[in-house]
């Protein structure tokens, strides 16, 4: 292809132009940036009360301080996130998969897997948090877990009816075709599941599940409402100590910093299963 | 008598799509199923491999009724290969595995064996590179060529062919149509539902002429196809013929 081959003149030309018009808009971009930051830092700084903010929500002494507490809370946080997170997703696609199940014999289970997902889907988490943590206690029955393995499990089961949907629409999405070829080569409705729908459901909905992981990730910090030491019930205890908010703004740092990289992990599989659809077709 | 159709009826709402049709297809027969779209071809293979459940009659496969509801579908479907018009190859799965899925989750046949046998089934159909590529890499022809494959490592009784080379580019079409004609000459029992009147006439022992869901004219093809009896049967052939297809 390359070997005695001259772009030819018009060729160039667009070349050049494309160029041009190329540098331009990085230009462009970097200017309307720099105009609106300074517009935000100038309203913002400007305000009349900003004074007394930056005081009690950006007090770097404070941030300094409180930083071991919160970063200790945070450990809690990611330990519980990972946790639920597998547990949740193990939840939903037990469900999603009960849900699709044909025949007479499995009515009660699908009645049960449909109430759930519609239950769990509209109760407030923090509803079901103190329903958990606190009245689930309140039966006073041996063995009960403490208030963190409740509010876990309220995250889990919350996030289990949301994932359990999501997988759902990844198995509908498969298309018929897929299970007559399955079936016609002998394969049962498991099998047909195990090996051809899933794997393919999964896939497809990777995205959106990733999401509400993030989703979960911010969550997480509700299990402090019950009583556990987290990120932020750390940040609570050391704006108690000093009347200042700072803390809160150090832990919600540290929570956009936690999801950062599976922000970026869910936009890179975003990205590859758009790529893939497209290079299908 | 391999396979035999009985007054077999089919309605979907209220479109009666297989009205009282019979028809009976004997051991190393291939039979081609001619008709317009909506005639019942593909409804009636979809019927014989218990996708579709009917809704009169029966059909016996081997003199054994596969319409009795008590029968397991699952063991008859190992018995009938089916291939489809839009090929349904897996796309998660390289050409191997979705060749060796049945023969080792249905069929329990050790894995290894079975990918040995699936590599010397893909070099017989020139696809052997192509063992660990994903469907999406292959072309049409290719695509077929592999669920054909998929469908014979079970060694069916019975083959049903559902407007295999209707998804295909003109160019293509020819690889899928050796690879039939093949399985013919190696006495392969075949059902085929095409619009290839040519091929019909190459391959088919029978062509079977459908119209609103029943057989209204049936034989060999040199009369089917060359000297039709039925009006009916004269009119579509012209209209095919009008297309370029004969």
């Amino acid at each position: 292809m390359t070997d005695g081959y001259h772009p030819s003149e018009q060729q160039r030309q667009r070349t050049a132009y494309r160029r041009r018009r190329a540098v331009r808009s990085v230009l462009l971009a970097a200017v309307s940036t720099a105009v609106l930051g300074t517009l935000l830092v100038v309203a913002v700084t400007g305000s009349p009360g900003w004074e007394r903010v930056r005081a009690s929500f950006f007090d770097p002494r404070i941030a300094r301080e409180s930083l071991p507490a919160v970063l200790d809370g945070l450990w809690l946080n990611i330990r519980l996130l990972v946790v639920c997170a597998a547990l949740a997703l193990a939840v939903g696609l037990v469900v999603a998969v009960l849900r699709t199940l044909r025949g007479p014999v499995f009515f009660p289970v699908r009645a049960l897997a449909t109430s759930y997902t519609y239950m769990f889907r509209g109760v407030p988490l923090i509803i079901v948090i103190y329903l958990f943590a606190f009245g689930i206690p309140g039966l006073r029955l041996t063995g009960t877990p403490g208030v963190l393995v409740l509010g876990g499990a309220a995250l889990v089961v919350t996030y289990g009816a949301y994932l359990a949907e999501v997988f759902r629409a990844g198995i509908e999405s498969v298309h018929p075709s897929q299970l007559a070829a399955a079936r016609s080569l002998g394969l049962s409705y498991r099998q047909t599941m195990r090996h051809v729908v899933l794997p393919q459901a999964v896939r497809r909905v990777a995205p959106p599940l990733l999401n509400d992981t993030v989703a979960l990730q911010k969550d997480v910090g509700l299990v402090s409402l019950a009583g556990p030491i987290d990120a932020v019930r750390a940040a609570q205890i050391a704006t108690a100590e000093n009347f200042n908010y700072t803390p809160y703004v150090v832990a919600a740092v540290l929570f956009v910093l936690l999801a950062l990289p599976l922000i970026a992990v869910t936009d890179w599989v975003t990205l590859r299963a758009a790529r893939r659809q497209n290079a299908g077709t | 008598m391999l396979l035999a159709v009985d007054r077999v009826r089919k309605v979907f709402g209220t479109a009666v799509v297989l009205d009282d049709l019979t028809l009976d297809v004997d051991e190393h027969q291939v039979v081609a199923l001619i008709g317009a779209s909506g005639s019942g071809k593909s409804t009636l293979l979809r019927c014989v491999n218990l996708l579709t459940e009917i809704d009169d009659g029966t059909i016996r496969l081997d003199g054994e009724d596969i319409t009795d509801p008590r029968v397991d579908p699952d063991r008859v479907r190992r018995r009938i290969g089916m291939v489809f018009q839009s090929f349904n190859l897996f796309p998660h799965m390289t050409v191997l595995d979705n060749i060796t899925l049945a023969p080792v989750k249905v069929h329990r046949r050790a894995a290894a064996e079975a990918r040995n046998q699936a590599r010397e089934w893909l070099d017989r159909v020139g696809l052997a590179d192509k063992a660990d590529a994903y469907p999406d890499r292959l072309s049409g022809g290719q695509q077929q060529r592999v669920a054909i494959v998929r469908a014979l490592v079970n060694n069916p009784r019975l083959l049903l062919l559902d407007e295999v080379t209707s998804a295909l580019d003109p160019e293509l079409v020819g690889e899928v149509l050796t690879m039939v004609r093949d399985l013919k000459t190696e006495g392969m029992t075949m059902v085929l539902a095409t619009h290839e009147m040519g091929f019909a006439r190459q391959v088919a022992d029978r062509v079977v002429f459908l119209d609103g869901g029943r057989v209204l004219e049936s034989g060999p093809p040199e009369q089917v196809l060359g000297d039709p009896v039925e009006p009916r049967t004269r009119q579509f052939l012209a209209r095919i013929i009008e297309a370029g297809r004969l």
